[in-house]
């Protein structure tokens, strides 16, 4: 039954790879390097690839493997090098944050901070370099920079938890540790040191917009696969060309709860909704400790806490 | 009156589940139909209560009214007005009201000739809430365990029943919750950046294809899902995060009662890593 509700693509056509547009892009080529999956075929696109890199993909890619490379070996050293050790502890491994007493330095020893302050270094260059890719790459394919400031809202909190934070509290032990439960430990204790994090009206929108995007992401895909007999897929010719598709979603929505979104608006109340969730949430953060030390005391202050 | 310059030609008789075309009309932009009837009912219904509820508890900031489930010791009894019946009809009406807005959805889905993902999507949601209220407080034997209709009090509540597990970061369904939640808001970011930068290229540029935004993901990131994809994509992310958002919260208690940091305690004692 699935298959008659636009879930699944029933029938595959293959034909030549895709190589893309080159018309007016003055970038390096592509790598030559595609395959066809069957599975992401029922869902999506069949194609993988072909595959950009570019001076700053590479440089991401390179940052990107040495700040893993300096974690999981930290992690790996932190059980004496047991293979058996590093996958069965690997939940509770971690490189931590530098001790306190070192404050905003950028030279101590090593097992004291300084593998996570190069870790993090070396992430947070990874990460920009791959902004400057994804800028790089809308420029030259004559697009829009939407995606780039996207991944900039996200790079926002990033660089709150590990950067702008930590400087403003005068000390990198403020920071997220590398580790999965210690990343989680972290931010329960951030929580609980700071007076409950649910009175932070900052994390209540950034959890109102985090919940909201996926209420508006169901609402959107739903709506779209709904119409897809009649080409709702078709975005793009949808916002330039107004077809039935199109009013047929407008009107379910509008007879639904009196007000709807038009094909291009619906991205823009989507690209909203998702950036505002890190912005929020990075505005929550940094006003943690530096201005605010206790979010129910504040809130008992504003009125709205309960003793 | 509110009539998009389109809509005339698509208002026609039809679709509906119950009431044949006695409900069959539209008030202003709204569609009505005998659901209509039934979530305006259960609605006002619900929203008298609460109001019942806030005058008796005796405040109106709107932070800090409070609609209690009854006391764990009622059980799975009725309990009396003042003592959380208001939250049990509440739960009622807010069930009532979401049904019929579903089968609303389905009534305009129909006369409009489309898919009923919409209604179904809505169902998922419904479903999440209904674990919380009626689910996982039958299973653990009292209406108490559902949580308090208010702003302030239902966010302590997930903050008291959280710690009552030990640490509910530490719940494997709440991670893949969460994997689900940020994962669907950085599909949404990209899905409505790109669609966005297709269509707005700039002063002067010619608006992109659908070939435009497949290459500029396969050059960014090696994949693009493609315009159908994405659509089915976001749609089951979006859900999955509501799906395990419930089993999170319904095998807290029903089925596992510890403390969640302990239970890891069995994937360091698996065997072939055990010492």
């Amino acid at each position: 039954m699935a298959d008659y509700q636009n879930i699944f693509t029933q029938v595959q056509v293959r034909g030549h790879t895709d190589y893309g547009v080159t018309e007016g892009t003055n970038s390096e080529p592509r790598y030559n390097l595609t395959a066809t999956s069957h599975l992401l075929g029922r869902i999506g696109d069949a194609q993988l690839g072909p595959l950009y890199l570019g001076w700053s993909g590479v440089a991401s890619l390179i940052c990107g493997f040495i700040a893993i490379e300096i974690i999981g070996l930290n992690m790996w050293a932190s059980v004496g090098w047991d293979p058996i050790r590093f996958f069965g502890q690997l939940p509770w491994l971690s490189l931590d944050a530098p001790l306190p007493e070192h404050g905003l330095k950028l030279f101590m020893p090593l097992n004291e901070g300084g593998w996570w302050l190069m870790a993090g270094m070396f992430l947070t260059a990874s990460i920009l370099l791959w902004w400057v890719r994804s800028y790089r790459r809308a420029v030259s394919l004559g697009m829009g920079t939407h995606v780039c400031w996207a991944f900039a809202a996200a790079i926002w909190l990033y660089l709150v938890l590990g950067l702008i934070r930590p400087v403003m509290m005068g000390s990198w032990s403020e920071a997220v540790p590398f580790g999965i439960f210690t990343h989680l430990d972290w931010t329960n204790n951030l929580s609980l040191v700071y007076g409950n994090f649910f009175y932070n009206p900052f994390h209540m929108l950034s959890i109102v917009f985090l919940y909201g995007s996926a209420l508006l992401f169901a609402m959107h895909g739903a709506t779209i696969l709904a119409v897809g007999r009649y080409g709702g897929e078709r975005e793009i010719e949808q916002i330039t060309d107004r077809g039935t598709a199109s009013e047929r979603a407008a009107l379910f929505w509008r007879w639904t709860m009196g007000f709807n979104a038009s094909m291009e608006s619906i991205h823009r109340w989507a690209w909203w909704f998702a950036i505002l969730c890190p912005i929020t949430g990075g505005i929550g953060v940094l006003l943690t400790g530096t201005v605010v030390d206790n979010w129910f005391l504040w809130g008992a202050d504003n009125g709205f806490a309960r003793f | 009156m509110a009539l998009l310059n389109f809509e005339r030609k698509y208002r026609i008789r039809g679709g509906t589940l119950v009431g044949g075309d006695m409900f069959d009309f539209w008030i202003g932009p709204f569609y009505v139909g005998f659901f209509g009837v039934t979530a305006l009912f259960f609605a006002f219904l619900g929203t008298a209560l609460i109001l019942l509820g806030a005058s008796m508890e005796g405040t109106w900031n709107p932070w800090l009214i409070s609609i209690d489930p009854p006391p764990i010791e009622y059980g799975l009894q009725l309990a009396p007005m003042a003592d959380g019946g208001i939250w049990q009809l509440v739960t009622i009406c807010a069930i009532g009201a979401f049904g019929s807005w579903a089968l609303r959805e389905v009534e305009i889905s129909r006369k409009l000739g489309m898919g009923l993902h919409v209604p179904i999507a809505f169902g998922v949601a419904v479903f999440a809430y209904v674990t919380l209220v009626v689910i996982r407080p039958f299973l653990m034997g009292a209406w108490g365990h559902g949580f308090p209709y208010g702003i302030m009090s239902h966010l302590d509540w997930v903050s008291n029943v959280g710690y009552s597990y030990g640490n509910f970061h530490y719940n494997p369904a709440h991670m893949v919750a969460i994997t689900f939640f940020f994962t669907t808001t950085l599909a949404l970011s990209m899905h409505g950046g790109l669609v966005l930068s297709a269509v707005n290229p700039g002063r002067g540029k010619t608006v992109k294809t659908p070939e435009h935004e497949n290459v500029f993901f396969r050059d960014f990131i090696g994949y693009s899902v493609g315009t159908l994809g994405i659509h089915r994509l976001g749609l089951f992310l979006a859900l999955s995060a509501g799906i395990w958002s419930a089993i999170c919260i319904v095998i807290s208690g029903p089925l596992y009662e510890g403390s969640w940091i302990d239970w890891w305690d069995g994937w360091k004692n698996l065997a072939i890593w055990r010492v």
